[in-house]
């Protein structure tokens, strides 16, 4: 077996089933996640809840499942966004030189002179709280990271004699971006993408735990964590249940990312979020 | 030496008024009208015409960004909309506070980074190694919403040992502290470990070893010194991340400090006094950055300009 392909199994294996999970919430929850029942308050783990009831009697299990599916699209869309973004702005940038490249890299300075959650927090405060906002503000910040990757490779490659020998054959620079020096990004963009996956997670819930994000009665695992925190000396389990989750699914993107860096030799990203 | 923090000090100064730019154009820029945000739609226009005066954004976009950075160079930066009181002054206010959370989870993090770092590193392939390896994956998938109210219920409300939240004597900093460095300290174990690991390699470390000093020693004496500089810069870029990291643990904690000025003021629709604590917040970073520069200047020669070579 090759280096690391045991914990990349096993950190994909957990993944595509959280994913799974996540997906099936509506078909796997014992019930409405916004379904209140206010004579069951923070009632204890029982037959028809197996993780108990939050504040407003509503089912926990069904609100960390869907809130799962709040998670999966904010890092999908998140990362699959920024990804696009970054990787044209820079590969362009790159290849283009002069100053645009000049304008570009400016701005990618200026946004990471700031903490990325801070800047986060800024966007989500001016545009009203709302997890379409929290989109739209992680993927403003997002694309940076991704568009230095590709300026970086591009720059390192566009002298290469492949690119020489493409031109030579009459190649157009939009054929030998995408042909030719995009193909050689895939691994560092996709380690790049494991760690921002889980950074977009983390985000997300931490706005939605400053009550800048996910609006009630959506269940996202931020704002059960913010529930959560008014009762923690009589329904811990109102904190711990959400908080694990958030653990288990960064620490397996975290694990999937090592994996993939290790395994396609790429160098450390740029952690945007911490 | 002094050369060189003189000469890093003015460069950080383009980022700081960049980033006071950047804060600008935010709230003066960024589609939706911000009285509107502030005063809801349905607002008289007499209203919302008295406050686009009082915030001046009834003069054209050029003009207002001038006076801001007029005022930003005289430490003027506005007034509280809710309180009317300077807002340099709230934010002068709170700043100790975050001070001693930010300082008090750096300890924290060094405290438990540097040991556990040079530990694992003299012994690779241990169970030592492997524990601090554990650690460093699983404090750096803790975010501290999900590590504070879990270490609130572990000490404070099962063990009784300290204080649920607050600020005060020194009790009331340890879970604040925690909570906000155990992440960082994270990131440090594992950059420790491995920068300590790149320099076993080296000469002098063959050197300090033929002299019979015992591992640790040698890395704790001789090889730390030098591995220490990748540390210091991750150190100053996540002091920055630590700075914004204590918006979230001082909501969780009941700080009193920047961080939750900043989640008041965003409630409060408090326009200037959010500007002003973003602006603390990034210029904390910035300096951040810099003095981790200059440290490393201390600590590497190599570093430090030509110049100075005789």
């Amino acid at each position: 077996m090759k280096r690391g392909a045991g914990r990349i199994r096993a950190a994909a294996a957990l993944l595509a089933a959280l994913a799974c999970v996540a997906l099936a919430a509506p078909w796997l929850a014992p019930d409405d996640p916004a379904r209140q029942d206010l004579g069951a308050t923070l009632a204890p783990p029982s037959h028809a809840h197996p993780l108990g009831q939050d504040t407003l009697g509503r089912d926990l299990l069904a609100r960390v499942l869907h809130g799962g599916r709040v998670s999966l699209v904010v890092g999908v869309a998140t990362v699959t966004s920024s990804l696009l973004l970054g990787t044209a702005i820079g590969a362009v940038a790159g290849w283009s030189g002069g100053w645009l490249d000049e304008l570009v890299m400016r701005l990618v300075d200026v946004l990471l002179a700031f903490p990325g959650l801070l800047l986060a927090i800024a966007l989500t405060a001016v545009l009203g709280a709302s997890l379409r906002n929290v989109l739209l503000a992680l993927c403003l910040i997002g694309w940076t990271g991704y568009a230095r990757l590709a300026r970086g490779e591009v720059l390192r490659l566009r002298g290469r004699e492949f690119v020489e020998a493409a031109r030579a054959l009459g190649a157009s620079d939009r054929r030998i971006l995408w042909r030719h020096l995009l193909p050689s990004l895939t691994a560092p963009l996709l380690v790049q993408a494991t760690f921002g996956m889980a950074g977009a997670i983390v985000a997300e819930a931490s706005l939605s735990f400053l009550g800048l994000g996910a609006q009630p009665p959506t269940a996202s695992w931020g704002t059960m964590l913010n529930d959560g925190r008014a009762f923690l000396l009589i329904a811990p389990h109102l904190t711990i249940v959400p908080g694990v989750a958030i653990m288990v699914t960064v620490l397996a993107l975290n694990f999937l990312g090592e994996g993939l860096r290790d395994r396609l030799d790429v160098r450390p990203p740029t952690d945007l979020w911490r | 030496m002094i050369r060189l923090a003189l000469r890093r000090t003015f460069l950080a100064l383009p980022t700081i008024v960049a980033a006071a730019t950047l804060v600008f154009l935010l709230v003066h820029v960024v589609p939706g009208d911000p009285v509107d945000v502030m005063l809801g739609e349905s607002a008289a226009s007499v209203d919302r015409e008295a406050l686009r005066h009082a915030l001046a954004l009834d003069r054209p976009l050029a003009a207002q960004y001038v006076r801001f950075l007029g005022g930003l160079a005289t430490g003027d930066l506005g007034r509280s909309l809710v309180s009317d009181r300077p807002v340099a002054r709230l934010v002068a206010e709170r700043l100790p506070a975050t001070l001693e959370l930010a300082f008090g989870a750096l300890a924290v993090a060094l405290a438990i980074a540097l040991p556990l770092g040079v530990a694992a590193a003299a012994r690779p392939g241990t169970w030592l190694d492997r524990g601090a390896v554990g650690f460093s994956l699983l404090g750096a998938a803790m975010p501290s919403f999900s590590l504070g109210p879990l270490l609130i219920i572990a000490f404070a409300i099962e063990l009784r040992i300290l204080p649920v939240s607050g600020r005060g004597d020194l009790a009331h900093l340890v879970l604040p502290a925690c909570t906000l460095g155990l992440g960082m300290a994270a990131i440090l174990t594992r950059m420790t470990r491995a920068s300590l690991l790149d320099c076993i390699g080296e000469d002098y470390v063959r050197t300090a070893r033929a002299k019979g000093l015992g591992r640790v020693t040698v890395l704790a004496r001789h090889a730390l010194a030098n591995a220490l500089a990748p540390v210091v810069t991750i150190l100053g870029l996540q002091f920055g991340a630590l700075l914004a990291g204590t918006v979230i643990t001082e909501t969780i904690f009941a700080w009193p400090g920047v961080g939750r000025l900043t989640i008041e003021a965003i409630q409060a629709r408090d326009y200037p006094v959010l500007q002003g604590c973003i602006l603390a917040i990034a210029a904390g970073f910035v300096i951040a950055s810099t003095l981790a520069d200059i440290v490393n200047a201390v600590l590497d020669p190599r570093t430090r300009p030509a110049s100075r070579t005789r």
